[in-house]
């Protein structure tokens, strides 16, 4: 994979300039934590690199999730491997699922505590389910980077471990965008702090402590 | 006291419709009015089953009819609604719908001949129009962020088919089931111009005055109806489809050279056609103009103002019989069944019985028209009050009905019925054909008399017609501020 960089990259709510311009280059491997108070442009920054580098075959778990509530927790899954499959295959799956597929998508959903919701609709899962199909969906995916927004903010303790720990593996590459600043030093190898648009902070999680990051707040 | 906007509209239309009625012709030919429609009563106490193979054959038909047209145009439509962001599609939508069914039975009767395809794409390309319209709204108010997620390099039918149409799918198919509905009524229209459905037969029962079998033709078509939700089942729907197309009837076989000479020759203007060139085409074009569209488009708007108003009417005095704020339990399920009836009797097929009783004039086509509406708006008006929550000491009777219902339900009221005089215009136009001077009469003497060039100019006047209704009525609900609600679109 090639290196991601963004290069005097802005964003803009029509006259108003709220991100930038900045400078970013995320080598394979690294993981980042983007930090930063609530309106700094986290997201923005996070949706504006999967602009640039949807191309290259990112995976994006979006705040909002994005997930169809009609359909059911498969499917919701199995949208993140509708690239690698012909028009015709994906139709059949729609009303009937291959087992082979099922069969890649369920320890998946097992790993997640939610295999006995895989038949379920989306829309009928409580939040922190529904982020976890989220992550399925990411997970199954297995695209070249992650960029996720809040990934776990719905999730309790130990469901937020395994879920981080899930996609940490899954995604040597990563940026996440993280409130928990515990959980973000200790699964990222870097962090980014946001302020007004502008970055901040850029320095390894080992040498930063959560009290450092507070400043940002 | 100042009276609000709405209230000043409702003026305002109530007084055009009483100066309509100035111009309208309204009287009773018949003899003995009271003795056809006792017959007519006793034949629907008594309904005459024993003619099984007539009625059945003509119930099928009708089934075969509407499942064909209605599948071919959702199909259709799906596919329109998927380009619906280009103007080109829109224009072609809001024609193709604004034409009639019935003309466009009448259209490709004239070269088809009575031949099944007759049928299906009268059905079929109308409710492609419509469909279009709707599922592209519907399309339209899907979520757009899961779209975002999809990993790069997805193909665009598959991205297409998880995304908006999976979200939007218990709302596409909600409303193409109640379209299957319209379709039904649509194809029991049909027989009154010649196909083998059930108001074909309903005519020739009328004409030899088997009131009996009249009875039995519509018991079976309001049960049909009625019981809609319990034989059209999901997977039922697969062998429906299927079966259909095979139980459309044999008709007679397409001769092409008749529709070869019906693009080339007949629907070119006489004088072009005669070689007097642009020269002959402002005489032939004025007098088409001067004695026939404008009669046919004055008397389709003095109808259509008289039945909207009276239509209003109805629907507000309907629908308590349906809202629990004013009835018990049984006169609930009474009242149901008079608005069921009501509404799922097409406008045209009320109008040709009621015109069997009173004779010609413009009474029958207005009362058709108000009650099948009325009905319709009545329904949903009651739905819309039932969800109503009042205090638990509110007024009773008519000042419960007065102070408290009609004042919020009257901005839905309005919008519902400026929805529905789109609708109501195209009926009045299309009653012509039954004999009232509207334009669908000078559409049918045209076709008759063989000028099939007038009458293609005069089916083209309807549509523009009807849409400028449309766009009138659009812009009188933003006006007004009335709220948009896909579920009042209707046929």
């Amino acid at each position: 994979m090639s290196q991601l960089a963004l290069h005097d990259a802005t964003a803009s709510y029509g006259d108003r300039a709220v991100l930038g311009p900045l400078d970013l280059t995320l080598a394979p491997g690294e993981r980042v934590a983007l930090v930063g108070k609530s309106g700094a442009g986290k997201s923005t920054l996070l949706s504006l690199m999967h602009t640039h580098w949807r191309q290259q075959g990112v995976a994006l778990m979006p705040q909002e999730l994005g997930l169809v509530p009609t359909l059911t927790v498969f499917h919701n899954v199995f949208i993140g491997r509708l690239h690698t499959h012909p028009g015709w295959y994906n139709l059949i799956t729609l009303a009937r699922p291959f087992r082979r597929d099922v069969e890649a998508v369920m320890p998946l959903l097992a790993r997640l505590g939610i295999a006995d919701k895989c038949w379920s609709p989306a829309g009928e899962l409580s939040g922190g389910q529904r982020q976890r199909v989220a992550a399925g969906r990411a997970l199954f995916q297995a695209g070249a980077a992650l960029l996720a927004d809040e990934p776990v903010s719905a999730l309790d303790g130990p469901q937020a471990e395994v879920v981080m720990t899930a996609l940490t593996e899954a995604y040597p590459t990563a940026v996440l965008a993280m409130h928990d600043l515990d959980l973000a030093l200790r699964f990222c190898d870097r962090v980014i702090g946001i302020s007004d648009g502008a970055i901040a902070i850029d320095q390894p999680s080992l040498r930063l402590s959560a009290g450092d990051l507070l400043a940002l707040y | 006291m100042r009276y609000s906007p709405t209230v000043r509209t409702t003026l305002g239309f109530i007084a055009l419709a009483l100066l309509c009625l100035w111009f309208a012709d309204l009287s009773i030919t018949t003899v003995d009015p009271w003795r056809e429609l006792t017959r007519l009563f006793l034949g629907l106490v008594q309904p005459d089953f024993a003619a099984v193979d007539f009625v059945g054959v003509a119930i099928l038909r009708t089934l075969a009819f509407a499942f064909t047209g209605v599948a071919l145009g959702a199909g259709a439509g799906l596919l329109l609604a998927l380009a619906f962001r280009y103007r080109l599609t829109r224009t072609l939508c809001a024609f193709v719908r604004a034409i009639h069914e019935l003309f466009w039975a009448l259209i490709f009767l004239q070269f088809f001949g009575l031949h099944p395809l007759t049928g299906v794409l009268a059905i079929a390309i109308p409710y492609a129009g419509i469909f279009a319209k709707v599922y592209a709204e519907i399309l339209d108010e899907t979520d757009p962020h899961p779209a975002r997620t999809l990993p790069h390099g997805t193909g665009w039918v598959s991205g297409l088919a998880f995304t908006r149409i999976s979200q939007a799918w218990p709302h596409l198919v909600s409303y193409t089931s109640y379209r299957l509905e319209c379709g039904l009524r649509s194809s029991a229209v049909l027989g009154f111009v010649g196909l083998p459905t059930l108001g074909y037969y309903l005519e020739s029962s009328f004409a030899q005055g088997r009131y009996g079998s009249v009875g039995a033709l519509l018991i079976l078509f309001y049960l049909l109806i009625a019981t809609i939700r319990l034989w059209v089942r999901p997977r039922l729907l697969p062998f429906y489809l299927i079966a259909a197309p095979f139980l459309l009837g044999g008709g007679m076989p397409i001769m092409w050279d008749n529709v070869a000479r019906f693009f080339t020759e007949d629907i070119i203007p006489a004088p072009l056609r005669r070689g007097e060139g642009a020269s002959g085409l402002g005489p032939w074009l004025s007098d088409l103009i001067l004695h026939q569209a404008l009669p046919g488009l004055w008397n389709t708007l003095v109808l259509t103002q008289i039945a909207l108003v009276l239509t209003g009417a109805l629907a507000m005095l309907l629908f308590p019989l349906i809202s629990r704020h004013f009835t018990g339990r049984l006169g609930g399920t009474a009242g149901h069944l008079l608005l069921v009836i009501l509404r799922s009797t097409p406008e045209y097929l009320l109008a040709f019985i009621l015109l069997q009783l009173w004779g010609p004039s413009m009474l029958p086509a207005v009362v058709a028209l108000a009650l099948h509406n009325g009905g319709i708006i009545g329904h949903l008006l009651g739905q819309r009050s039932n969800q109503i929550t009042l205090r638990a000491d509110a007024p009773s009777g008519l000042n419960r009905y007065a102070y408290e219902i009609v004042p919020r339900l009257y901005g839905p009221f309005l919008a519902l019925l400026f929805y529905r005089w789109e609708i109501i215009m195209r009926e009045t136009a299309i009653l012509g054909i039954l004999g009232i001077a509207t334009l669908g009469f000078f559409v049918n003497s045209a076709i008759q008399e063989i000028r099939f060039d007038r009458a293609m100019v005069l089916i083209l006047i309807t549509a523009l017609l009807n849409i400028a209704v449309d766009i009138l009525a659009r812009r009188l609900r933003a006006h007004l501020r009335l709220r948009h609600s896909v579920q009042a679109q209707g046929c």
